[in-house]
């Protein structure tokens, strides 16, 4: 038994989803090797070494690792599983986890497919060596499912599993020297929401709307609630197409995954999709003028009524 | 320029699945099925692409048992040229689904392959990334906008931070996200129309894919259900029960 984790980071600092995905590695069996892969993150790599569970941290320090581009990154982790092309019969590692995040599920797929294995995506408990749960049909069904692959590979609900912690560490850090760089693909740019408030997995308070905002500009009624709040603010799919907010914030089956402690829906009716990336929630809020409104079905407190008045009313409250 | 797309069948979004009694596996007995909402989004996709004059031919392909065909046709009316499909128990895996795509792409060459993103029954979210990894391809998952120019593809992707860019040499296999497009509605001459396209049928085992799996369900059950709570009249009530009963805020 060893595990692989492909550690989550943004060059500078490792994410905290990675010490949730940790956690997991650490259910399975260790000993854990991490490996960092990007450019200029040897930061990173001190960081994780200082996690007690992890046993050895791998880095590899390329342009080519930057942005984490699937091509290069899958080569990467199967030369590291598999290194002389024998098979995942005889592979070094009898695990590789990443977390189910954007970038987990666009490389790992690629990893497994080339050890010539399924995958397991977004892995919510794990049963034994072979045996998990993940959701399935949007959180409607949960399957058990059972894994005789040699090498098991599988992206990891953040939410899950509780992180471990950050400190007590002193592993070793291995350079990596092999660089893979596709020539097929080039990185051209990318956008990313800076925000002060926290990211929206990791909050322990959640704000979210959905359509019944009307526009993009109420939305500041909820950051302002969400700053008093400590909160990260969330989407339902219906406000994101309306460009109300951008995609990063969709909350759901298809968009982000949350269990806050408090996850306050406010304007959203609560349809399968949206509930599948919030019902895990510990306590649940709903603000709808429609007292049929399915979210009430799931809301442990519900207010009936407009949200205009409601949420600058709570915000004074609080 | 040829666009494969692939497309699969599964539960309609509206349902709300069930878990059977003897918690086997889910219950899709007399269930409304349809075309997957992400596949919907790519058959979408490579018809623009048509109507653009970037591509010459879309081919649709589904594997599965014959029901399939329903969407086949579906996304023949919608406006593909000819389909496929592999004719399988439903259900194979990922893995053996992208191994028989990978063998239908070799034969079939084309300059793109669409699949959605997500099953929404699996909620696997791999497949894509697994016949890009086999074919040796490059890839650009969620896709939120696809250009075509001088054998590249520039793809918009939908990150968990916010939108990153990549330009891709064809072939490549992007999958598609929600924001990508509207799907259309097929209108009742394209459905009449669609019955006399090409449908060829395939078997897994002539492509030369062993889909026995080494992937076991081995139960199936309801999620932990969530007690509705109750219906606060006033703000100061909602207030007061998050601060001593839940003991959510401060
Ligand atoms: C393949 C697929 C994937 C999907 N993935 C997701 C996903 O990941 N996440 C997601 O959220 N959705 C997803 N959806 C969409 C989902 O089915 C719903 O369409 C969506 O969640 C609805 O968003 P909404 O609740 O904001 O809008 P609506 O359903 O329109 O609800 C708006 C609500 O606001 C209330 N309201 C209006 N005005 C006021 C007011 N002044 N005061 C108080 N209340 C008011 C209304 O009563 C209503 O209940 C997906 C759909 C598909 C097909
Ligand atoms: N049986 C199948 N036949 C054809 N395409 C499929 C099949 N299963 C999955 N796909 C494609 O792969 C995408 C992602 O599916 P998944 O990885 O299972 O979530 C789907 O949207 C389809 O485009």
């Amino acid at each position: 038994m060893s595990t692989l984790v492909l550690i989550e980071h943004d060059n500078r600092t490792l994410s905290p989803i990675s010490l949730n995905v940790l956690s997991a590695a650490k259910q399975i069996g260790k000993p854990i090797t991490a490996l960092v892969a990007g450019a200029g993150c040897a930061d990173v790599a001190n960081q994780v070494a200082k996690i007690a569970d992890v046993d050895l941290v791998l880095l590899a320090d390329s342009v080519a690792y930057e942005h984490q581009v699937a091509e290069n990154v899958s080569k990467l982790l199967l030369e590291q599983i598999d290194p002389d092309n024998k098979g995942a019969d005889v592979a070094r590692f009898s695990n590789l986890l990443a977390a189910s995040t954007t970038t987990g599920k666009n490389v790992l797929p690629r990893v497994a497919a080339l050890l010539g294995v399924n995958q397991l995506s977004d892995v919510m408990s794990i049963e034994s060596e072979g045996r998990f749960k993940r959701a399935i049909y949007a959180g409607n069904a949960i399957a058990t499912v059972e894994s005789c692959d040699a090498v098991k590979v599988m992206t990891v609900r953040g939410t899950a599993f509780d992180a471990i912690s950050a400190e007590g560490g002193s592993a070793q850090i291995e350079q990596v020297s092999s660089v893979h760089s596709s020539g097929d693909i080039e990185f051209i740019e990318e956008s990313l929401a800076v925000s002060e408030r926290p990211e929206l997995t990791a909050a322990t308070t959640v704000v979210s709307g959905g359509r019944g905002l009307a526009n993009g500009e109420n939305f500041n009624m909820l950051y302002s609630l969400a700053d008093k709040l400590g909160a990260a603010v969330g989407a339902s799919r219906a406000a994101v197409d309306a460009g109300f907010v951008p995609n990063d914030m969709q909350v759901g089956q298809t968009g982000k995954m949350v269990a806050p402690e408090l996850y306050i829906a406010v304007g959203i009716s609560g349809a399968i999709q949206h509930l599948a990336g919030m019902k895990d929630s510990k306590v649940i809020v709903a603000i709808n003028k429609d007292e049929e409104a399915p979210i009430f079905q799931v809301a442990d407190y519900g207010v009936v009524g407009d949200l205009f008045e409601l949420v600058p009313e709570i915000e004074k409250q609080i | 320029m040829k666009i494969l797309v692939a497309v699969k069948r599964v539960i309609d979004y509206n349902v709300k699945v069930r878990v059977k009694a003897d918690q086997s596996n889910v219950d899709l007995n007399n269930v409304k099925m349809a075309l997957n909402p992400f596949c919907e989004i790519a058959v979408e996709e490579a018809v623009r692409l048509k109507e653009q004059g970037v591509a010459t031919e879309v081919v649709v392909v589904s594997i599965g048992s014959k029901s399939c065909q329903e969407q086949l046709r579906n996304a023949l009316a919608l406006g593909c040229d000819r389909a496929i499909q592999v004719e399988s128990e439903d259900g194979p895996d990922s893995l053996s689904v992208a191994r028989i795509l990978a063998k239908v792409a070799e034969s079939e060459e084309p300059g793109l392959i669409l699949l959605g993103k997500q099953a929404i029954d699996s909620d696997n979210n791999q497949t894509g990334q697994m016949l890009a990894a086999l074919l040796d391809r490059p890839q650009a998952t969620f896709a939120s906008e696809i250009k075509v120019e001088d054998g590249k593809a520039l793809v918009t992707r939908e990150i968990d931070g916010g939108l990153q860019t990549l330009r891709l040499t064809l072939p490549a296999v992007v999958t598609t996200d929600l924001r990508l497009n509207e799907p259309r509605f097929a209108s009742l001459p394209n459905i009449m129309k669609a019955k006399r396209k090409p449908l060829e049928v395939k078997l897994a085992d002539d492509l030369g894919v062993n889909v026995s799996s080494n992937l076991k369900l081995i139960s199936v059950e309801e999620p932990a259900q969530r007690q509705a709570g109750i219906k606060v009249s006033s703000v100061d009530e909602l207030v007061e029960k998050l601060r001593n009963e839940a003991k959510v805020i401060a």
